[in-house]
This record gives structure tokens, sequence and C-alpha cells, in this order.
């Protein structure tokens, strides 16, 4: 038999913050005490009511006094002095060139193939990658429901890499909407946070690919394709020198386990 | 300074949500708003770069709240609010909405200091536990004693309720 139920679990249970095996333990007791079970319900209903009530307040429009880019430009204004902030707003306005100018051209066609695969997976880590909250919709833990979850959804069988001799653990993942269809979405990050993903989809175009390197913004990653599917690991400005190696072992384990 | 941007500024809605839940006063709350990101943008450099942005931030507002709320204390006892989503909302909220909401709030404010943030910061903002002990600066054991006291007592307070909040405690029942 397992560690007696304690109100630590039950106030966990009510935060979803349980383990599933927990979970499970806890829902088995509170079957067989109804009381506890009420009492609890009673405080799901409270937290879902604070939730529902405070809402709103997340939801208005963030005043302008509160805005970060004109808290940092005020501040900067104090620090500098006057000609070192007209300095400053010459050098904005050549970044702001500049990055016209390396920006041309994009979304001026539709990419097809591995190019649109690249672009589905910058797009997928720029959403999910510093997501601090719920940056996967299935962890670790749960491995084998997420492998699940992607397979049904893709109609293929996948693997998840082992990336940890990379220093990168596996924190789980989530199936995603693409232009081209569901793609599962696989986030492994370090000791220090820095997250790397790794997206997978059928190919309909390119179904084999040799492997490129890809940027978008400050993603930078390296897709490739294989027997229909493609890959696509991405990754941070902090990590993308290690980007390559890591692809390379991703794929050498892709195609021994797929 | 980018990855500032990045990590802060998508938590600055939260950031306004528990203040003002703390402290009930709309303009107040983006006052000690702006002070915490203030501080966050001057001492940003001095962050340890391995700490999670978010408890951060949370504990810089934390620690202003709990020094502008002193300082009410101390001017001595404030007016007090007749309704406390009107002292919280910009706009009146749906009028179904208000009622079935009024009487959590309400018992909101009734509840002491610290476990209205451990219930704010858990239930509200979706701060793992050991976060809340960081942002609170006590044990994850405290952060877990005062949720379960918060529980009990939130409950309590809108069991008894004036008798208004009477009628809507009936719409608190959970409903799967």
């Amino acid at each position: 038999m397992s560690r007696p139920i304690s109100e630590d679990d039950l106030n966990a249970y009510i935060d979803n913050a349980l383990p599933s095996a927990r979970r499970l333990e806890v829902e088995a007791y509170l079957e067989r005490n109804p009381d506890v079970a009420a009492r609890y319900a009673g405080f799901g209903a409270q937290r879902d009511a604070l939730r529902s009530a405070l809402g709103p307040i997340a939801a208005e429009p963030v005043p302008p006094q509160l805005n970060l880019t004109h808290l940092v430009a005020s501040r900067r204004r104090r620090d500098w002095g006057g000609w070192r902030a007209a300095a400053a707003a010459c050098l904005l306005l050549l970044v702001g060139g500049a990055s016209g100018w390396m920006l041309r051209g994009v979304g001026s066609e539709p990419r097809v193939g591995i190019n649109a695969l690249a672009q589905e997976a910058s797009y997928a880590y720029a959403v999910f990658g510093p997501d601090r909250g719920r940056p996967v919709e299935i962890a670790a833990a749960d491995s084998a429901a997420l492998v699940r979850w992607v397979e049904n959804r893709l109609s293929r069988q996948i693997a998840v890499p082992d990336l940890a001799a990379a220093g990168y653990q596996f924190m789980g993942g989530r199936v995603v909407a693409t232009g081209n269809g569901p793609a599962g979405l696989l986030m492994y990050d370090d000791a220090k946070g820095g997250r790397i993903a790794i997206l997978m989809r059928p190919m309909v175009q390119d179904q084999n690919a040799a492997m490129a390197e890809h940027r978008e913004g400050d993603v930078f990653g390296y897709a490739w394709a294989d027997n229909g599917m493609g890959y696509s690991l991405v990754g941070g400005s902090n990590n993308a020198g290690l980007l390559h190696p890591i692809a390379d072992e991703a794929r050498r384990q892709f195609r021994a386990r797929t | 300074m980018q990855d500032m941007m990045a990590l802060v500024e998508p938590l600055i809605p939260s950031l306004r949500r528990y203040a003002r839940s703390l402290l009930r006063d709309q303009a107040g709350a983006d006052d000690l708003v702006q002070d915490c990101l203030e501080r966050v943008i001057s001492r940003w450099h001095q962050r340890r770069a391995d700490g999670d942005a978010r408890t951060w931030v949370f504990t810089i507002l934390h620690n202003l709240a709990l020094n502008r709320l002193k300082q009410k204390a101390r001017r001595g006892p404030h007016i007090p609010v007749e309704d406390v989503s009107e002292a919280l909302f910009a706009t009146a909220p749906a009028q179904e909405d208000h009622l079935h909401h009024r009487a959590v709030l309400a018992a909101l404010a009734k509840l002491p200091e610290d476990q209205r943030s451990v219930l704010l910061l858990v239930s509200v903002e979706d701060l793992s536990y050991a976060e809340a002990a960081a942002v609170l600066g006590v044990p994850v054991g405290t952060v877990m004693s005062r949720l379960s006291r918060a529980r009990h007592r939130l409950a309590e307070i809108i069991e008894e309720g004036p008798g208004r909040s009477a009628t809507t405690g009936a719409t608190l029942r959970r409903v799967k």
C-alpha cells in the first residue's frame, strides 16, 4: 500500500500539482471518503470562483504608465542625458532599417516542404520556448500518453530522442497546429533552463531532405526529413552553437527507433 | 535588455492582478506595479541568471505590496469599501457574474494578508508551491499549511456570509 493521503496531497490535487500516479491514489481515497471529497470539491469551486472573478483584471489593457518599453526609455533618458539619447535614437533607426532589410522577402511567398517545416518549428518555439507557465501539455513523466497522442494525430510512429548526453532533459510535449496539419512538439531543457524543441510532422513535399540550417528572428534550427517525416530541432540564440551536433544525435536516434 | 522585455512584459497583467487583489485599490496597485517594474529594470543585471524571472519579479512586487499595506495600516483604518468588486474593477462586471463573484471576493478581503497572498499566488497566478515559497520567503511547508488554512477559512467566511452572500453561496458548488 502506498503512503497515506495527507492534507498536502489533497491541496495539491485541487491545484493540479500531483504526478498522475499520486493523483489516481487521491481520487480513489476521495471516492472512499465522500465527506472529505465534498469539502475539497468546495475548495476546488472556491479556486475556480477566484480565478474567474479576478481573471478580468489580467484581461484589461495595460495602461501606458506600465508599458515596459516606455519605462526603459524614460530610465535611459534619465541616465544618459539628451545628446546620448539622440545618439541612441539614431542607432535604433539604423537597427530598424537593417532589420527591415534583413527581413526583406519574408512573407512574400508561401513556403513549402522543408522550408515550411522550419518556419513552423520556429513559430512553435517562439510561442512555447519562453512559456514559463505551461511549456508542455503532457510532462515527461507521462511520455507514453504523449507518444500515443502524437502518434494518433500524425498517424505515424514517433520516438522521443534521449538528449541527456548533450545536457538536455526531456520536459514533455504537445500537439501543435501548423499550416500543414498537426505536428508533434517535444521540449527539452538544460540545467540552466535553456530550452530546445523538436517539431515533427509528416511531409508531402521533401519526403527526404538533408539537414539544413535555418533562422527566423532569434530562433535558430536544423531541419531534415527521413522517409516522409520532417523534423526541425530549434533553440534560441544562446544555444545556437550547440544545435547542430544535437540535431545530428536526434536524427541518429530517430533513424534507429522509427 | 532584450531578454528582459521578453520575460517581463508578459507578466505585467498578472502583476497588476496580484497587486490589485492584495491592495484592493486600482490606482494604488498600478503605482505599485510601476515601482516594481522600475526596480526590475534597474536591477535586471543583478538577477541570478539561472533563477526564474517570474519568481524574482513577483518577489519584488510582493515586498513592495507588504510595505504599502504596512504604511496604510499606520495611517489608521482605511474607509471600508462597501463593495469589494467595485474597488477592484474599472468597469462593472455583468450582473450575474457580479453576484456570483461578489461573495468570494468579499470573503477573500477578510482573510489575513499572509493567507490571502498564498491563495492568490497559487490558485490565481499559478505559481508552484516552491515558487510561492520563494516569493514569500518562507519554507514550502509553511506555504502548504497557510494554503490549507486559507481554504478552510475562506469556506467558513462564505458560509457565515453576510445576508446577501448567503443566497450566492449555493452557486459556489462545483459543477463538473
